[in-house]
């Protein structure tokens, strides 16, 4: 111990004692970090092979708009055209492929949801009766999900940004579906209407239907997350992910709710009410009235 | 009155009445007043039921309704609002529509009914309009019929507000911004009205007691007096045969009316019960608990107050602050004016009516639309007025649901403001002036009778033949302008009404009401060509 003692006050023993430190986390890291080094290369061949097949997937369907190198294009006025894509993220490319909005067809207010084109729609029918049927739609299915994947890695490999939710995030079971709905009256309503069937904006914009079951969960929170269109970014910070969670159960809870008091007449509010208790309701007792007053009594006397 | 007599069970208790009333024989002979029949005569009967169907209903739920804004945390069968911090009456209200037995039901039917009260009273006023039946002697009835429309759009919004969801809310935050923009006393009167900063908790309470109490109390008067001078002064009648301005021509109300009016009476009650029970109104578990921080796409008021929503939605933002002050005109103008120019216009109409034709006459038997042409196209044209306003209150649906630009929709209502009223009266006094010329041709020359005729000299004619005796009565029933007495006599001293500024105003509206009539009378010979094409004798013989 003396010895110890000794060195200790030698004027590189403070130099000595932190490189001892440095060496032996570099050594203790190096035991508990995965060796994947072999892994790496290989599956990073395989990531090239996918990130040419993104990017020739995004020369196709996307490069006409976006250019090339995803910068953007403006018209001869400097007005842009379609924006930049470098730094949107996976989620971005995945809500606009997936809910058909891109490719666009043409350019307007706003681009409307569709039928997604053929090599990215990964929502077709796959349970057909025949074998050989089902398992081409499978195939077609895969292949769908596999362009997709590979033209977000692409297009995320441009600059980053937000990844595609997992599954367990936009899990509807597990939100809370009281604070959704009050996080959903607070932020959504105003636009999407208390139920969610959407709604008018300015400038010909519109707020989609978020009512129909075609609006999954995980569109529904890469929505929130990239703000698409006229909508508004909420991020982790505005709503966290347990927020969104609870903003998904709360829309699919409402859209998979009976209405308790008969026909909803289209849940949109008081418009439909007035119409139907107008035209229906007056046009019914008018025509009891026509009904009544047109019967005549078979016996009276003589007025 | 009719001849018929009632069984002796009918008329010994009217009898029994009669007698201890002091009445004289006024139930026994009550019992056979004549009504006259026609369907649009049963419209007033719809708002009289639903009021009946909302004051039983209403009932029902004052039992479970806790007027209250005490802050509450909702643990009921709803589960997507459990947890949830909400106001007393909000809760109460999602416990009378999920925890009360036929609590929805009763909810259901007593909004449906409300919806069915406006809406009736409405048509039964463009029919009371189109058809004259507001004119002397029944002035008073039509004014108690529009202050009974007023207080039933204040009730109806006042009962809808209730339930404090974000709907209801969203109309109570219009409502203190209309009060306070009122120039000068604006504030005091919403800090009046709220009792302090909105919401606060008094308004549900102090709505809840205008709601149940005041309002329906004030209706139920104005109901009472309007069927008593109805029945007073009896009931206009459609110009049918055997109808005089004298004598009623109808069934009596025992048994005939009687029975008609109680069958329709179940049929009011039968469409508010099929619409309680199969179509879903005002869903306020949707709307969720009143936050003045959110607010929903699609907030609309009930119908009847969406003729403000629309003035309030294309209305240009226009402010003015002076001295300090700020009149918000942007607020004020759709408040007041658009319902003040259609109410006050409505109210004064039969007095501006009288004052220009000079009619202080009785009137019993209804006109019809086309022969009063200028009162039908300003009908027309305060339809028009009333209806585009309606629609802008809508305007984002519209946007929404047609695939239009909203703003195009604003632009569209704005201008349409203006222009289609002054369209529809032009156009409805020109399709009114047109089937006045059709009556006149009927009388005149006949109906087509569908047989060919050929003259000796070869030429092919269709013979004419006189209207039915029915439809003449019904023609015929048209009053021809008389030649206005000229304004100044032979000695050049002018007429008494004529005089100073007012009297050359009346003398002008005068001329505009009657310069286009087309006389439709009968003819005493027949002239011309028409003689000859229906050659002679046989065709005034030949009836239907």
């Amino acid at each position: 111990m003396k010895r110890i003692t000794a060195w200790r006050r030698r004027p590189w023993a403070g130099y000595a004692v932190v490189l001892a430190a440095l060496a032996a986390i570099g050594v203790i890291y190096a035991g508990f970090s995965p060796r994947t080094d072999r892994a790496e290369a290989q599956s990073s061949a395989q990531a090239a092979q996918d990130l040419k097949h993104g990017q020739e997937l995004f020369n196709k369907n996307c490069a006409s708009c976006h250019g090339l190198n995803a910068e953007g294009t403006k018209d001869a006025k400097g007005n842009p055209i379609a924006p930049s894509l470098i730094g949107v993220g996976a989620a971005a490319v995945d809500f606009q492929v997936s809910t058909g909005r891109m490719p666009a067809m043409n350019p307007g207010a706003q681009v409307p949801r569709k039928e997604p084109v053929p090599a990215f729609n990964t929502s077709i029918k796959t349970d057909y009766e025949d074998p050989k049927e089902r398992a081409e739609a499978e195939k077609q299915k895969a292949e769908a999900e596999k362009n997709l994947a590979d033209l977000r890695a692409y297009v995320a490999s441009l600059g980053g940004g937000p990844e595609v939710p997992a599954a367990a995030a936009v899990d509807p079971q597990g939100g809370d579906v009281a604070l959704g709905g009050k996080l959903f009256r607070t932020n959504c309503a105003q636009c999407h209407n208390f139920t969610g069937q959407g709604g008018a904006l300015t400038g010909g914009k519109y707020a989609p239907p978020l009512s129909g079951d075609d609006v999954t969960p995980t569109q529904m929170y890469e929505a929130m997350l990239t703000g698409p269109q006229a909508m508004p970014v909420f991020n982790d910070t505005t709503l966290t992910p347990q927020d969104k969670k609870a903003v998904i159960a709360y829309l699919v809870q409402t859209r998979e709710e009976p209405n308790p008091g008969g026909n909803g007449l289209g849940r949109i509010g008081p418009v439909t009410e007035g119409l139907a208790g107008w035209l229906v309701g007056i046009g019914l007792l008018v025509l009891a009235a026509m009904w009544i007053t047109a019967k005549k009594p078979k016996k009276l006397k003589k007025s | 009155m009719s001849e018929a007599t009632a069984p002796k069970a009918v008329e010994a208790p009217l009898t029994f009445l009669d007698d201890r009333l002091g009445s004289t024989t006024f139930f026994k002979r009550n019992m056979k007043k004549v009504f006259p029949d026609h369907w649009s005569f049963m419209l007033g009967e719809i708002a009289l039921y639903s009021f009946i169907i909302l004051l039983l209903t209403g009932t029902f739920l004052t039992l479970w309704f806790k007027p209250s804004m005490m802050e509450v945390v909702y643990d009921g069968s709803y589960t997507k609002l459990q947890g949830v911090k909400m106001s007393e009456a909000y809760a109460s209200t999602l416990h009378i529509s999920f925890d009360v037995r036929g609590g929805l039901l009763m909810r259901q039917i007593h909004h449906w009914s409300a919806i069915l009260f406006m809406a009736s009273i409405l048509a039964h006023m463009l029919r009371v309009f189109f058809t004259g039946a507001y004119r002397k002697p029944r002035e008073l009835n039509w004014l108690i019929g529009i202050g009974m429309f007023t207080l039933g759009m204040l009730e109806g919004l006042f009962g809808y507000s209730l339930p404090d969801d974000l709907l209801s809310g969203t109309g109570l935050r219009i409502t203190q911004g209309v009060a306070e923009s009122i120039p000068v006393v604006g504030t005091y009167i919403y800090m009046f009205l709220f009792g302090g900063e909105f919401p606060g908790q008094d308004i549900v309470p102090r709505l809840y007691m205008l709601h149940i109490l005041l309002i329906p109390g004030l209706l139920l008067g104005m109901v009472t007096a309007h069927m008593m001078i109805m029945w007073v002064q009896k009931h206009t009648a459609m110009p049918v045969k055997n109808q005089t301005e004298q004598k009623v021509y109808g069934y009596p109300f025992y048994p005939v009316f009687m029975a008609k009016t109680g069958a329709y009476f179940l049929f009011v009650f039968g469409i508010c019960a099929l619409f309680g029970a199969f179509v879903q109104i005002n869903p306020i578990w949707l709307f969720g608990p009143y936050d003045p921080g959110a607010i929903s796409s699609g907030s609309q008021p009930d119908w009847y107050m969406g003729v403000l929503e629309g003035a309030l939605r294309i209305m240009p933002n226009w402010e003015v602050s002076a001295w300090g002050h700020t009149v918000s005109f942007n607020v004020l103008i759709p408040a007041l004016v658009p319902l003040g120019i259609v109410f006050g216009g409505a109210a004064a109409w039969p007095f501006i009516e009288q004052w220009v034709t000079g009619d202080k006459r009785h009137h019993h038997v209804n006109t019809r639309p086309r022969n009063a042409p200028v009162r039908t196209a300003t009908g027309i044209a305060a339809v028009t007025f009333y209806g585009l306003l309606w629609l802008a209150g809508a305007n984002d649906v519209l946007a929404d649901k047609f695939h239009v630009s909203l703003f195009a929709t604003t632009w569209f209502f704005r201008v349409t403001f203006f222009v289609g009223p002054f369209l529809a009266f032009v156009i409805t006094k020109r399709i009114c002036l047109g089937l006045q010329r059709k009556d006149a041709d009927v009388i005149g020359h006949g109906v087509e009778s569908g047989v060919i005729m050929m003259s000796p000299d070869g030429r092919f004619s269709e013979r004419h033949e006189n209207a039915r005796d029915e439809e003449k009565v019904v023609i015929l029933s048209k009053e021809n302008t008389r030649p206005e007495a000229p304004a100044r006599d032979a000695a050049g001293i002018p007429a008494p009404g004529t005089k100073g500024p007012i009297g050359h105003l009346r003398s002008r509206l005068n001329r505009a009401w009657t310069f286009d009539d087309i006389p439709v009378e009968e003819h005493e010979h027949e002239h011309g060509e028409q003689a000859e094409i229906e050659g002679g004798a046989t065709s005034h013989e030949v009836k239907h």
